[in-house]
C-alpha cells in the first residue's frame, strides 16, 4: 500500500512542487487549496500523513492542526507544517497546536521525503 | 487521393508532379496535405489577380492562389478538371490550383539541377531547382516564396 | 516537469498579483479589513515561495522586504497611510516587473530596485531585516540525503538513549519511524527499556513510561542522527554518545533544550539505565516491527475514538462545504478552442442539413422541422455554454489599467485617479488579451493629453487631481468599454491644423466637431509636438483602431470643451457567433451583420435622386440618406451601368450617420458562425470576417461601417485607401 499524503496549501505552484516529487517517489497524492477544504478532506481520505500550509485563506495551517488534534476529529496523523522561515518561534507555535514536525520552503526532494520518512517511516 | 510515400532506403526524396499553364512543376510530398478537386471558391473583393478566392476545407477558411497567375503564365478559367494542391506554409494550409496532377517522382537530391538565369525575376524566385524526368524539365517550387510574396501584395 | 510547474508558477503569480493589486486598491479605498490586508500579505507570501523552490533570489529577497513590511501591517506593528499605501502599490508593480523577468529573462531597472528596497528598508526595524533561510536548530546542517554514502568513511558507534516526554505523542511523533530513519544510516540495535513500567492499576493515561537503547554503527556523524530527532527536539530525553564525546553531548543537549525553553536534563536520567535488567520483546533492527505491538501497552494510538471523530467529522463536512470558494477546473485553452470549433461546425451542420430538408420532396415536413427546431435550440445552448467558458472578467485588465494610470500620473507629475466601473462584466478572453494595448494607449493619453496639470485645473475651477474613469458594460449584444476623462477636452483647432500640416485633409475640408475628433485615429496623425515619452512612442490612435477593428469592434470619441473626452470601445460579445441577414450581392452571397441594420426596404425609382455627378440619395420617410453600392464598392460590378435591384438595407454608422447600403437580394436572417480571415488574407476592405454557409459555401460578412466610409465623398475619412496607397508608394 502507497503511503498516501494530503498537502494543504494555497499555492498551486507548491502544491505541484509536493505532486511531482511524491508521486515520483511513489506516495499517494492527494491536494487541498486551503485549511478548510484540507479539514474537510480529512476524514473521507484518511491520509497517513498531512503536509500543510500555515498561511492560507479560509482556514490557516494552525487552524488546521488544531481541527485535526480537536475533539471533532482527535487524529494522531503526523502533521508536517510547511514554513517559509526556520523561524523557533513558528515552529514551538506549530507544534503545541499538535504538529509533527516541519519543511522549511524551498524545500528540496530529498529533505521532503526524509522528513515524511521520520513521521510516517516510509520511504513511499 | 492517397499518397503514401514507399518506406525509403535511400535518400530519395519524394515528389508529386502537376502541371500549371502546360508547364510541369513539382512539390515535396511532405509539403502537401491533401489534392482537391476544383470548386467555385469565394471571391475576396479587391483581392489581387492571383488570389482566386477562400475556400471551405473541413470548416476551415483557406485562400485559394492561382499558379499561373503567381508565375506570370497565362490564365485560364478553372474548371472541374483542374485541382487544388492544398499545402501547408507556416502550419496553414493555403490551396494552389493546377490544371492536374501528374504522378509521384522519386528524386536524388544529386540530381536537382540549379536554375539557370533566365530573364524573368519571378520565375528565378519561385522556383528553387530543375529536374529532368522522362526528358521533360520539372520545376520545383520554392513554396515559401511563392506564398510569402503573394501575402504581402494581398495586404 | 519542473519547466511546466514553472510555467504554472507564473500563471499563479499574474494571478496573485492580481489579487495584491485588487487588495491594495480595497486598502487605498479604506478598508482596512484583516482579511483584506492578510490576503495581500499571502500573496507576496506565496510568490516568495514559489520563488524559492525555482531558486529566483531576485524575486525572493524584493517580495522578502516587501512580505516583511506588510507582516508589520498585519500586525498593526505599522499604520497604512496614504505614504505607505502608495509605497505598496509601487513595490507590487516591481514585484510584478520582477516576475515578467524571472519569466522572460531581462532586467530591472536596478536603480529603481534599489530605490524600493531602501524605502521598503525605512519600515523595517533591523532585526527582522535579515532574511535567514536556512533552517534553524540541529537540522541546520543536517545533510538531506542521510544515506550510507559509498565513500569509504570512518565507521563510528554511537550509543543513543531516547526517552519520550509524554507531550511528544501529542504531536504525533512515533518512536518507531524515528529508530527507522535511524536505521537507514547504519547498523542499528533497539532495545526497549521498560522499567519505568508500573504496575497496570497504576499507569496514567497519557503518561510515557518507555525508554529505548538504541546502538547505532554508522559512517554518518553526530549531526546527521540528530536530524532525525529534529521534530522531537524538547519533546524527549535524548543523549547521544560516542566514545570520548558524552561531555560534548551533554553540553550540546543542555543547550538544544534550553533552546526550546527546557530546563536542563539531569545528568542521570540521561544515563543508561541497569541493562542487566531482563528486556521483555527486545527487538533488532530491521524493522522493530514488534515495538509498535509493544507500544500499545502506552496510550498512545487512540484508534477507536478517532473512528468516532471521522464519522462525527463526516456529517460536518456538508454543512462546511458551501463556505469554500466556488470550485473551480483549469482547463486547457486548446480543449476550449476545439470545442469552440466543433460547436461551429454543428451550427452550421445544422443549417446545412435545414436546407437539404427544405430540398427534400417531401409533402409534410413539419415532424422534422419540429426536432430540427430543437436541434437548433440545443446547438445554440452549447455554444452559449461554451463561450462563456472563455469569458473573463474585465477586472485584471482593468487593476493593470491602474498601474498605466499610476505610472503615467509619476511620469508627468499629473494627479490622476483611475475609477473602474463594471470590472465584473465579462469579454471573451481573446478580447480581454488583445485589449491591453489600445487601453493602455487611450489611458496614457488620457493623462498625458487629456488631464490639465494640477495648477491648471485649479484655474478652471477643477478640483487638483484629475478623474479618468474606466467602464465596462454590456450593451445590446456588445460589450462597450468607456475611457472617460475629466480634462480639458480635445483641442479641435489644433488638430484640424495638424491634419491639414500632415496633408490628412484638404485645407478648406468642412468638418464638423464629431469629424474632427475622429481625424485622431487617422494613420499618420500624432500630436507631435508634444513629443512626450509617455503617449508619444511614435504610435498613433489608428493603432488603437486596428486593434479594436481587428476584434470586430468600433472606436469612437467624444469630446466636450473644457470637460474632458471619452472614448469609446464596442465590441461584439462573442467572436464565434453573431446574427446575420443573409443577402446578394452582383451575384455573391454575403452576410451584414443584423446589430448595424436599422431597416430594410424595397426601393422604386420614384426613391432615388440624383445629387451631382454621380450621387444618389434615397429618400425615406421625407428624409434623404446617400445610397452605397456595395457591389460598387466591393469592386464586383464590372460594368457601371448595371445598377442594383433596388434593396436597401438602412444602416447607422458610429457616428450616428446612415447610409442606404444597395444589395441585389436579401434572402433570409440567420445565426452564422465567423472565420477570421486573420492569417487567411490581408485586411480587405469592406469585410470583417467570413462564415460558412448551409451549402457549404464560404460567405463574406461584411463591414457597413468601412463600406460607408469608403464610398463617402468625404475624402478625410478613406482611410483604407490611403492606408493602401502608403503600402503601395
Amino acid at each position: 500500500m502507497k503511503t498516501k499524503v494530503l498537502a494543504i496549501d494555497d499555492s498551486r505552484t507548491i502544491r505541484n512542487l509536493l505532486a511531482a516529487c511524491l508521486e515520483e517517489a511513489g506516495f499517494e497524492y492527494h491536494s487541498a487549496v486551503d485549511g478548510r477544504e484540507g479539514v474537510d478532506l480529512y476524514p473521507d481520505l484518511a491520509p497517513d500523513v498531512v503536509i500543510t500550509d500555515i498561511n492560507m485563506p479560509n482556514l490557516d495551517g494552525f487552524g488546521v492542526i488544531e481541527e485535526l488534534r480537536g475533539d471533532g476529529i482527535n487524529s494522531k496523523v503526523p502533521i508536517l507544517v510547511l514554513t517559509t522561515e526556520s523561524s523557533a518561534d513558528l515552529k514551538a507555535r506549530a507544534r503545541s497546536a499538535g504538529a509533527t514536525g516541519w519543511i522549511t520552503k524551498p524545500f528540496d526532494d530529498d529533505s521532503l521525503i526524509f522528513a515524511l520518512k521520520r513521521v510516517t517511516g516510509a520511504v513511499a | 487521393m492517397q499518397l503514401q510515400a514507399e518506406t525509403k532506403h535511400t535518400e530519395h526524396s519524394e515528389f508529386v508532379s502537376f502541371t500549371v499553364a502546360s508547364q510541369a512543376f513539382c512539390l515535396k510530398i511532405t509539403q502537401i496535405r491533401e489534392i482537391r478537386r476544383w470548386q467555385p471558391v469565394t471571391v475576396l473583393p479587391h483581392a489581387p489577380a492571383d488570389v482566386l478566392g477562400v475556400m471551405n476545407l473541413r470548416g476551415a477558411v483557406i485562400p485559394i492562389y492561382d499558379l499561373s497567375a503567381r508565375f506570370g503564365l497565362e490564365q485560364a478559367e478553372a474548371s472541374e478538371r483542374n485541382v487544388v494542391i492544398v499545402v501547408s506554409v507556416h502550419d496553414k494550409p493555403v490551396g494552389l490550383l493546377a490544371e492536374s496532377v501528374s504522378e509521384i517522382i522519386s528524386i536524388d537530391p544529386e540530381d536537382i539541377q540549379e536554375t539557370p538565369q533566365v530573364d524573368s525575376r519571378n520565375t528565378m524566385d519561385f522556383i528553387q531547382g530543375i529536374i529532368s524526368q522522362n526528358d521533360e524539365m520539372v520545376r520545383i517550387i520554392n513554396l515559401n516564396a511563392v506564398i510569402a510574396s503573394t501575402e504581402q501584395v494581398a495586404l | 516537469m519542473t519547466g511546466s510547474i514553472m510555467d504554472t508558477f507564473f500563471e499563479e503569480c499574474e494571478e496573485l498579483l492580481e489579487a495584491m493589486d485588487a487588495g491594495l486598491a480595497a486598502i487605498e479605498e479604506g478598508d482596512q479589513d484583516a482579511e483584506t490586508v492578510n490576503a495581500v500579505f499571502r500573496a507576496v507570501h506565496s510568490i516568495k515561495g514559489g520563488a524559492g523552490a525555482f531558486g529566483l533570489d531576485d524575486l525572493v529577497a524584493f517580495a522578502h522586504n516587501f512580505e516583511t513590511v506588510f507582516d508589520d501591517v498585519r500586525s498593526n506593528k505599522l499604520q497604512l497611510d496614504e505614504k505607505l499605501v502608495q509605497l505598496l502599490f509601487r513595490a507590487s508593480d516591481h514585484l510584478s516587473d520582477l516576475v515578467t523577468c524571472a519569466r522572460d529573462g531581462g532586467e530591472v531597472d536596478q536603480a529603481h530596485h534599489d530605490v524600493l528596497i531602501s524605502a521598503l528598508g525605512e519600515y523595517i526595524d533591523d532585526d527582522e531585516e535579515e532574511l535567514v533561510f536556512e533552517p534553524m536548530g540541529v537540522g541546520a546542517a543536517f545533510d538531506p540525503a542521510p544515506l550510507p554514502s559509498l565513500a569509504e568513511a570512518k565507521e563510528a558507534t554511537f550509543d543513543i538513549r531516547f526517552h519520550p516526554l509524554k507531550e511528544m505523542f501529542d504531536t504525533g511523533n512515533e518512536p518507531y519511524f524515528l529508530f527507522q530513519a535511524l536505521s537507514d544510516l547504519g547498523e542499528l540495535t533497539v532495545r526497549l527499556d521498560d522499567s519505568e513500567l508500573p504496575g497496570y492499576d497504576a499507569m496514567e493515561d497519557g503518561e510515557s513510561y518507555l525508554s529505548w537503547e538504541l546502538t547505532l554503527v554508522t559512517s554518518e556523524n553526530r549531526s546527521a542522527i540528530e536530524a532525525v530527532f529534529e521534530f522531537v527536539e524538547g519533546l524527549c530525553e535524548l543523549s547521544i554518545s560516542s566514545e570520548g564525546e558524552e561531555e560534548a553531548d551533554a553540553d550540546a543537549l543542555a543547550a538544544l533544550n534550553a533552546a526550546f525553553g527546557l530546563p536542563p536534563v539531569e545528568e542521570e536520567s540521561a544515563v543508561a539505565l541497569p541493562l542487566e535488567q531482563p528486556v521483555p520483546d527486545a527487538v533488532e533492527t530491521p524493522a522493530p516491527v514488534d515495538a509498535v505491538a509493544e507500544v500499545e501497552v502506552t496510550p498512545v494510538p487512540e484508534v477507536e475514538s478517532e473512528k468516532v471523530a471521522i464519522k462525527a467529522a463526516g456529517s460536518k463536512k456538508e454543512s462546511t462545504k458551501s463556505s469554500g470558494p466556488k470550485p473551480t477546473l483549469r482547463v486547457e485553452l486548446d480543449r476550449v478552442d476545439r470545442l469552440i470549433n466543433a460547436v461551429g461546425e454543428l451550427i452550421i451542420n445544422h443549417s446545412m442539413l435545414a436546407q437539404q430538408i427544405a430540398n427534400l420532396d417531401v409533402s409534410d415536413t413539419r415532424d422534422v422541422e419540429t426536432e430540427l427546431e430543437g436541434f437548433k435550440n440545443l446547438a445554440r445552448d452549447i455554444q452559449e455554454g461554451v463561450m462563456a467558458i472563455r469569458a473573463q472578467p474585465v477586472k485584471p485588465l482593468f487593476q493593470r489599467m491602474a498601474r498605466i494610470v499610476r505610472e503615467a500620473s509619476a511620469a508627468t507629475g499629473k494627479t490622476a485617479k483611475l475609477i473602474t466601473i463594471g470590472e465584473t462584466t465579462e469579454v471573451d478572453k481573446t478580447v480581454i488579451e488583445r485589449l491591453a494595448d489600445p487601453l493602455t494607449h487611450i489611458l496614457r493619453n488620457a493623462v498625458d493629453h487629456g488631464i490639465e496639470s494640477p495648477e491648471a485645473r485649479a484655474a478652471a475651477g477643477k478640483e487638483k487631481g484629475g478623474e479618468i474613469t474606466l467602464t465596462a458594460a454590456h450593451r445590446s449584444g456588445s460589450v462597450c468599454i468607456e475611457v472617460k476623462d475629466d480634462g480639458a477636452g480635445l483641442n479641435r483647432k489644433k488638430i484640424r491644423q495638424i491634419a491639414i500640416d500632415k496633408g490628412l485633409i484638404p485645407e478648406n475640408a468642412e468638418l464638423n466637431d464629431s469629424e474632427i475628433d475622429n481625424l485622431l485615429f487617422l494613420p499618420g496623425f500624432s500630436t507631435a509636438k508634444e513629443i512626450s515619452n509617455l503617449s508619444g512612442r511614435g504610435v498613433g490612435m489608428d493603432v488603437v483602431k486596428n486593434a479594436v477593428t481587428a476584434l470586430g469592434g468600433r472606436v469612437n470619441i467624444s469630446s466636450n470643451p473644457g470637460q474632458g473626452s471619452v472614448f469609446s470601445i464596442i465590441l461584439p460579445l462573442t467572436l464565434a457567433v453573431m446574427d446575420g441577414m443573409v443577402v446578394s450581392v452582383a451575384g455573391h452571397t454575403m452576410v451584414v451583420p443584423i446589430t448595424a441594420i436599422v431597416e430594410t426596404m424595397r426601393g422604386n425609382d420614384d426613391m432615388i435622386n440624383n445629387l451631382g455627378a454621380d450621387g444618389t440619395l434615397l429618400s425615406i420617410r421625407g428624409s434623404f440618406v446617400p445610397i452605397c453600392d456595395v457591389a460598387g464598392s466591393l469592386g464586383l460590378r464590372s460594368n457601371t451601368g448595371d445598377e442594383p435591384a433596388g434593396v436597401y438595407l438602412l444602416v447607422e454608422t458610429e457616428n450616428g450617420d446612415r447610409c442606404a447600403l444597395a444589395v441585389d437580394d436579401i434572402h433570409d436572417q440567420r445565426q452564422v458562425v465567423i472565420k477570421s480571415l486573420d492569417g487567411v488574407c490581408g485586411n480587405v476592405p469592406g469585410v470583417s470576417a467570413a462564415t460558412i454557409l448551409g451549402d457549404g459555401k464560404i460567405a463574406m460578412i461584411l463591414d457597413p461601417e468601412s463600406i460607408v466610409t469608403a464610398s463617402s465623398s468625404a475624402a478625410v475619412f478613406d482611410t483604407d485607401r490611403r492606408m493602401s496607397n502608403a503600402i503601395a508608394s
